[in-house]
């Protein structure tokens, strides 16, 4: 391994290493950054959850948004599988009906990137994310 | 000089930057108690482990009490030395060491002259709160060697011997083994002294506080001997007896009292008192002729001979290089030490003039050693397993002998030595002090190599306390490069130089004590006083000034014996009755020098 | 390209390495190869995360699930339900006791709630055997910005003014004794570590060195660039063999990357560690003891001064510090003094690590800010006393340390408030104690671990130790009387007083502690030869209640010494001076009719 040579040098190195973190990093900063959780009970996975999740974790990296992407339990919105719930930094959570694989960019660009909303939002009636 | 002003118990005082609270009120008349603390200015030894707390004293704005020996004075630092605090604490650290001590008192060689007992009686140690009830004390064997007994159920834990043992002599036998209660000083694995690499010079027994190192004692033996009718009775003393031992006896330090040993001695009923001097003198016809041999072989051309000549006369270094340095031993003299040569001539000489069977002759030696008791217990000493020399026995078993045969000492007529062995010279009385040996070689070697007379008989630049020295005696042009080494650590320092072959030297002389015999273990106890030392030391060289004769060559009674028994030095009955030869003892224990 | 989805992080520490933690990361990277999973999730073996008490640990990632107690097997199911469907498996989940609720996150769990990780930031978090992870949650950035500033003085005055203390007990200022090592001039000056953690059951700076080494390498470095030393070395005792491997690896690759060695980061400054292994003695832990047993000599302590600083390792200026201490400095330079001591106490600032340990729920390593109470510890991040049982008392500061009563409970912990409360911070040992501990038996305990581990070089520690011993065991026996207690007091108090180092200093605390919050306790055993607790075996004494016993002689038939009488039929007896206290007969009436008292 080559050797690190001065302070830039050490920063250059770190900003390269630090992608290998990140998941870990958001997960243990989740209240800092958008958190997203893709319903994946029986219902969400028969509509497709798990593709949907992969493909927001696809794009949020493919526009470099920090997000932490995980899986929960039925959010009671089984006719609306695949649901996903987005919670941004100060935000109250925002529940998405019918997000399948293929409507994963729009909600990353749209509402993560862009804060504008997406058809097929389920109104706020619960809070799950401690504030 | 920098000071710091401070008050002790009410008055102030100034004392120079580094002095410890114990120096300073001691300054000033205060007698702070003291266990585990020993110094010897002079030689530079130092044992402050400010370890048995025995000194704490009270110290203004300190959280806790502060050990006297190893506390510097600080500018205006205020100390209680009789606090009730400090005197509660020393109380009660005293109770706790006499609860791990046994009380035998009464049997115990150190009887009236223990440190401990001084303090049990100073605190007025009645009874003690911990010794009731499931209350233990330490359990460890007695030991035996030839010189040394190690009882350490008496060890305080004061470390002095572990000082001198690794600092002084370098040495490295004794150290603390064990953790926590059982914690004591002894022997690596605690292995038998014999087995370990120490030497015997007892440096250790010197000084210890109490009796857990005490020397073994034969003065016993010797109240039998001269008792028995059908036993002759032959004694020698050692230079250095001569200047210590009346200490015993309240006399000034540094009192010359040959007279009233010899008178002694013949009171106790030795039938010969003879000198040990006298076989200094033989020594230096052995081991002088000895080293002009290899001089003039190496200035003839041979590169392979042994030099530089090492003495041989001390069996604390003799051990000490067979142990440490077995690769070197050819270069020490052959020659044996004068309380070997004085056996093995009063056991073969002497005793067939005065017709007298080898198994009944009991040869004694009076010495201020304790590495003596030692050598005259090994075999190559010996003949069909009989010693040349029966007992050695130190200034201070001699001093018990006199006062149980209750011989007024300061009132004895002077008497004089025996003859044919108890004439001597100057030259071997300085035997009994570094640089001795030495001198005494070199008044002889000058005038047998020069054939001319020496125009100084004394070699100041030989003299002195220093550890190492050295100097150049100019021998009608031949340039003499003499070195000196007293305490073994010096010792190691010249062989190891001698081993990296940047030794310059000819003839170097060593002693395993600090100041060479008059401070050998045997002596009565200085107890750190180095003025003590001091003054044996000056008296040695007045004892040599008084002699009529200081040469050993002059010696008429020693050039009597070369020409009626010996033949020649170092012709062929010397060589049978006067030399030795030297063994691989080593050990596989290592002691840095530089580590303090 | 691997495009991780989640990371496992598998404890590695010794006592989740015990379990078979190697064996768990093996299943689960078996397990993920087979369902080709190996480019969606990253296992990682990682140090230790504070929770001993239910290790072995698997933490996952993004999604904080905190799973306990895991077996190898359990690989299988924690795959296929929670990685492949999404469903976290319950049963392995944290179980809340107060709640009996699953927690889902570890956010959510007592026990890390009230913590704040400075020295443990990267413990359970990144894999110690690999340098990135460390350089990319900000390693060895303090010691660039260090060797650029290129000014010792400054980086000095910012550990100063962070208020940052020793962590290994006595908790003098960090950042004056770099100063006074550095004030001292020589050709060589020596850097040291001190990881000789000798305090039972205190596991924090194992839990560094097997967690995070890489932290003490850089904080070495700069604070060998602060005294001006070139070589550090670090004493580790040798029973730490995990340790010891992760330091050796991480000072292997720190010096592949040129951050250990000569001219680091290109500043000109060169600075190298060695390990120097110790017997485990505990009194070793002591700085001059410590140096000593590095020099080869054997490990007991010397008066200072001189201290260390002038005359320490082979006579040369050094600066010991401990590992925790070093863990904080990285941080330190990094986030500015100016954050750090806004956490703490007025006198002490930052973070102290605890060992938490005895009759509490949750038993591990936890990090919190000075000034959290004992109330907060025990019960919120300890989740309370074992069983439901009453709190009686705390232990803090390892074996020579004092016990705090309920009294203490609201005290904020920091250096000051221990030491006035009769206890002290030391390394950070904290044991909790309910009501079925006697506390004379307690004192006895701890006098027994430091008669051991005394280094027999003064006489009050030497000796006292064996003599306090000794009492205290006259006194449990039921021997005792109350000039013991007298004796007890005195010979405490003198050897605190009086003995040399710190170790002697302090061992009489659990004895001065106890008598101080417990003396009836201690008049009981000996005035009523009665032990409240119940726990001397000596002070019990079974009884026979005539009225109860049938006289069916199961218990005289089972007395191993012949102790009971009586006829069949009739009411038994015990005789007391024959009893062992075995509890035999207690065991086999059949009609409770026998009462311990």
């Amino acid at each position: 391994m080559e050797k690190i040579k001065s302070l830039a040098d050490l920063k250059k190195r770190r900003e390269a290493l630090q992608s290998d973190l990140n998941l870990r990093e958001m997960g243990d900063n989740a209240e800092k950054v958008i958190q997203v959780k893709v319903a994946m009970a029986t219902c969400g996975i028969a509509s497709g959850a798990k593709k949907t999740m992969e493909a927001i974790i696809d794009e949020c990296q493919k526009n470099n948004v920090a997000a932490v992407v995980t899986q929960t339990g039925c959010m009671g919105y089984c006719y609306a599988e695949p649901t996903v719930e987005v919670k941004k930094p100060g935000a109250d959570p925002v529940v998405f009906g019918y997000l399948t694989a293929d409507k994963a960019a729009d909600l990353v660009k749209k509402y993560l990137i862009g804060n504008e909303l997406l058809e097929g939002i389920i109104p706020v009636n619960y809070e799950k994310i401690d504030k | 000089m920098d000071t710091v002003k401070l008050t002790i118990d009410n008055r102030e005082v100034e004392v120079p930057k580094g002095t410890t609270i114990l120096k300073a009120a001691q300054s000033m008349g205060i007698d702070i108690p003291t266990l585990c603390h020993f110094e010897l200015e002079g030689l530079d030894i130092h044992n402050r482990p400010g370890g048995c707390r025995i000194c704490v004293v009270e110290v203004e704005k300190r959280r806790n009490l502060a050990p006297a020996c190893v506390t510097e004075c600080m500018e205006g630092m205020v100390v209680k030395t009789n606090s009730i605090r400090a005197i509660n604490a020393r109380k009660t650290v005293l109770e706790l060491i006499l609860s791990d001590h046994p009380a035998d008192c009464l049997q115990c060689a150190k009887n009236g002259r223990c440190e401990l007992q001084d303090l049990a009686a100073r605190f007025g140690i009645r009874e003690n709160p911990y010794m009731g009830g499931n209350h233990v004390q330490s359990q460890y064997q007695v030991e035996v060697s030839p010189s040394i007994i190690r009882d350490m159920n008496k060890c305080v834990m004061c470390r002095r011997c572990e000082t001198m043992c690794n600092e002084l002599q370098t040495v490295g036998a004794l150290s603390a083994i064990e953790r926590g209660f059982p914690a004591v000083v002894s022997t690596a694995f605690n292995q038998h002294l014999d087995h370990s690499p120490c030497t015997f010079c007892g440096q250790c027994v010197a000084v210890c506080p109490v009796g857990a190192l005490t020397e073994v004692d034969h003065t016993s033996k010797i109240i039998r001997a001269i008792a028995d009718p059908t036993k002759k009775t032959v004694v020698q003393v050692a230079p250095a007896v001569r200047v210590a031992l009346g200490e015993e006896f309240g006399m000034e330090p540094g009192t010359i009292v040959t007279g009233k040993l010899t008178a002694a001695l013949k009171a106790l009923g030795f039938d010969y008192v003879f000198d040990t001097d006298w076989s200094a003198d033989l020594t230096i016809m052995e081991e002088g002729t000895e080293l002009i041999g290899r001089l003039t072989r190496y200035l003839n051309g041979d590169k392979d001979v042994a030099l530089p000549i090492l003495t041989s006369c001390c069996p604390a270094w003799v051990n000490f290089f067979e142990h440490q340095f077995p690769e070197m031993r050819a270069l020490p003299s052959t020659a044996k030490s004068p309380q070997q040569m004085f056996g093995a001539i009063a056991k073969s000489y002497f005793a067939e003039k005065i017709n007298c069977k080898r198994e009944d002759m009991v040869s004694v030696s009076v010495m201020p050693c304790l590495a003596k008791k030692y050598e005259c217990s090994r075999d190559e000493f010996k003949v069909n397993g009989n010693p040349d020399v029966d007992y050695s026995i130190s200034t201070r078993e001699l001093a018990r002998l006199i006062k149980l045969a209750n011989i007024d000492f300061a009132s004895l007529p002077e008497a004089e030595f025996d003859s044919p062995l108890g004439e001597s010279t100057g030259a071997g009385v300085i035997f009994g002090t570094t640089g001795g040996v030495i001198e005494a070689a070199v008044r002889t070697a000058y005038e047998v190599i020069t054939k001319k007379p020496l125009p100084k008989i004394d070699f100041e630049e030989l003299r002195g306390l220093e550890g190492v020295r050295s100097a150049t005696i100019d021998v009608d042009g031949l340039k003499l490069n003499i070195g000196i080494a007293h305490g073994l650590r010096n010792a190691r320092k010249l062989l190891e130089d001698i081993k990296a072959g940047k030794c310059q030297f000819h003839a170097i002389e060593i002693m395993a004590c600090p100041g060479g015999c008059i401070d050998g273990a045997g002596q009565p106890l200085h107890h750190g006083n180095s003025d003590i030392i001091k003054a044996r030391w000056e008296a040695i060289y007045r004892a040599d000034k008084e002699m009529p004769i200081r040469k050993s060559h002059e010696n008429p009674s020693i050039q009597a014996i070369y020409k009626e028994y010996l033949g020649e030095p170092c012709g062929h009955k010397s060589h049978e009755l006067l030399h030795t030869h030297y063994f691989d003892r080593q050990t596989t224990v290592e002691v840095d020098v530089d580590k303090k | 390209m691997a495009n991780y989805k989640y990371h496992i992080l598998i404890c590695g520490g010794t006592g989740c390495h015990a379990s078979q933690s190697a064996l768990i990361k093996e299943n689960f990277e078996k397990l993920l190869k087979e369902n080709n999973l190996e480019n969606d999730v990253q296992v990682i073996g990682t140090g230790c995360f504070g929770f001993c008490e239910k290790g072995p640990i698997v933490k996952i990632l993004p999604d904080n699930t905190f799973y306990t107690q895991v077996k190898p097997e359990d690989a299988e199911e924690i795959i296929k339900e929670h990685i492949i469907k999404g469903r976290k498996v319950n049963r392995l989940l944290y179980l809340d006791p107060k709640t009996q609720e699953h927690k889902d996150d570890s956010k959510h769990m007592g026990f890390y709630k009230k913590q704040l990780r400075i020295a443990l930031r990267n413990c359970g978090f990144i894999n110690p055997e690999n340098i990135d992870e460390y350089i990319a949650r900000d390693g060895y950035k303090a010691l660039a910005t260090v060797l650029e500033k290129n000014d010792p003085e400054w980086t000095i005055d910012v550990i100063k003014k962070s208020g940052l203390r020793g962590r290994g007990g006595a908790g003098f200022p960090t950042g004056l004794k770099w100063e006074l090592c550095r004030k001292n001039q020589a050709d060589q000056k020596y850097m040291i570590c001190n990881a000789d953690e000798g305090d039972p059951g205190a596991f924090m700076d194992r839990s560094i060195l097997e967690g995070d080494p890489n932290t003490l390498i850089e904080a070495m470095t700069i604070g060998g660039f602060c005294i001006g030393a070139t070589k550090g070395l670090v004493y580790i005792r040798a029973e730490y063999p995990l340790a010891i491997h992760r330091l050796q690896v991480a000072i292997g690759q720190a010096r592949e990357y040129g951050l250990l060695g000569k001219d680091i980061l290109g500043s000109g400054f060169d600075f190298d560690i060695e390990l120097r292994y110790g017997a485990g003695a505990f009194v070793c832990g002591e700085e001059t003891a410590l140096i000593h047993s590095m020099e080869g000599l054997r490990g007991e302590p010397t008066f200072k001064p001189p201290f260390p600083a002038v005359e320490g390792y082979l006579k040369k200026p050094s600066n010991v510090n401990n590992v925790e201490t070093f863990a904080n400095i990285p941080v330190i330079i990094n986030k500015g003094w100016e954050w750090f001591s806004s956490i703490g106490t007025e006198k002490s600032k930052g973070t102290k690590v605890f060992a938490l340990a005895g009759q509490i729920n949750n038993v591990g390593l936890i990090e919190v800010p000075m000034g959290i109470t004992l109330r907060e510890v025990i019960y919120e991040i300890g989740g309370g006393i074992k069983n439901g049982k009453k709190f009686k008392a705390v232990q803090t500061g390892g074996p020579s340390g004092g016990c705090l009563t309920e009294k203490f409970l609201d005290t904020p912990i920091d250096y000051e408030n221990l030491i006035a409360a009769g206890s002290m911070m030391g390394s950070g040992g904290m044991i909790v104690m309910d009501e079925t501990s006697c506390m004379v038996s307690v004192a006895k305990f701890y006098l027994d671990f430091t008669v051991e581990e005394s280094c027999g070089k003064c006489s009050p520690c030497r000796i006292g130790n064996k003599r306090l011993h000794e009492i205290l065991t006259k006194i449990t026996d039921g021997n005792g009387t109350m000039q013991d207690l007298d004796e007890l007091r005195n010979l405490a108090h003198v050897i605190k007083d009086s003995a040399l180092c710190g170790l002697g200093q302090t061992s009489p605390n659990p004895v001065l502690s106890t008598i101080d919050n417990f003396w009836d306790e201690y008049v009981a055993h000996v005035t009523e030869k009665k032990c409240p607790a119940g726990q001397c075996k000596a002070l019990k004494q079974y009884i026979i209640d005539p009225d109860k016993c049938k006289g069916c002689t199961a218990c005289a038939r089972n007395c191993p010494v012949n102790a009971i009488s009586g006829t069949v039929k009739n009411p038994h007896t015990i005789d007391q001076s024959a009893c062992i206290k075995c509890g035999t007969c207690y065991e086999k009436c059949k009609f409770n009719a026998i009462s311990i008292k």
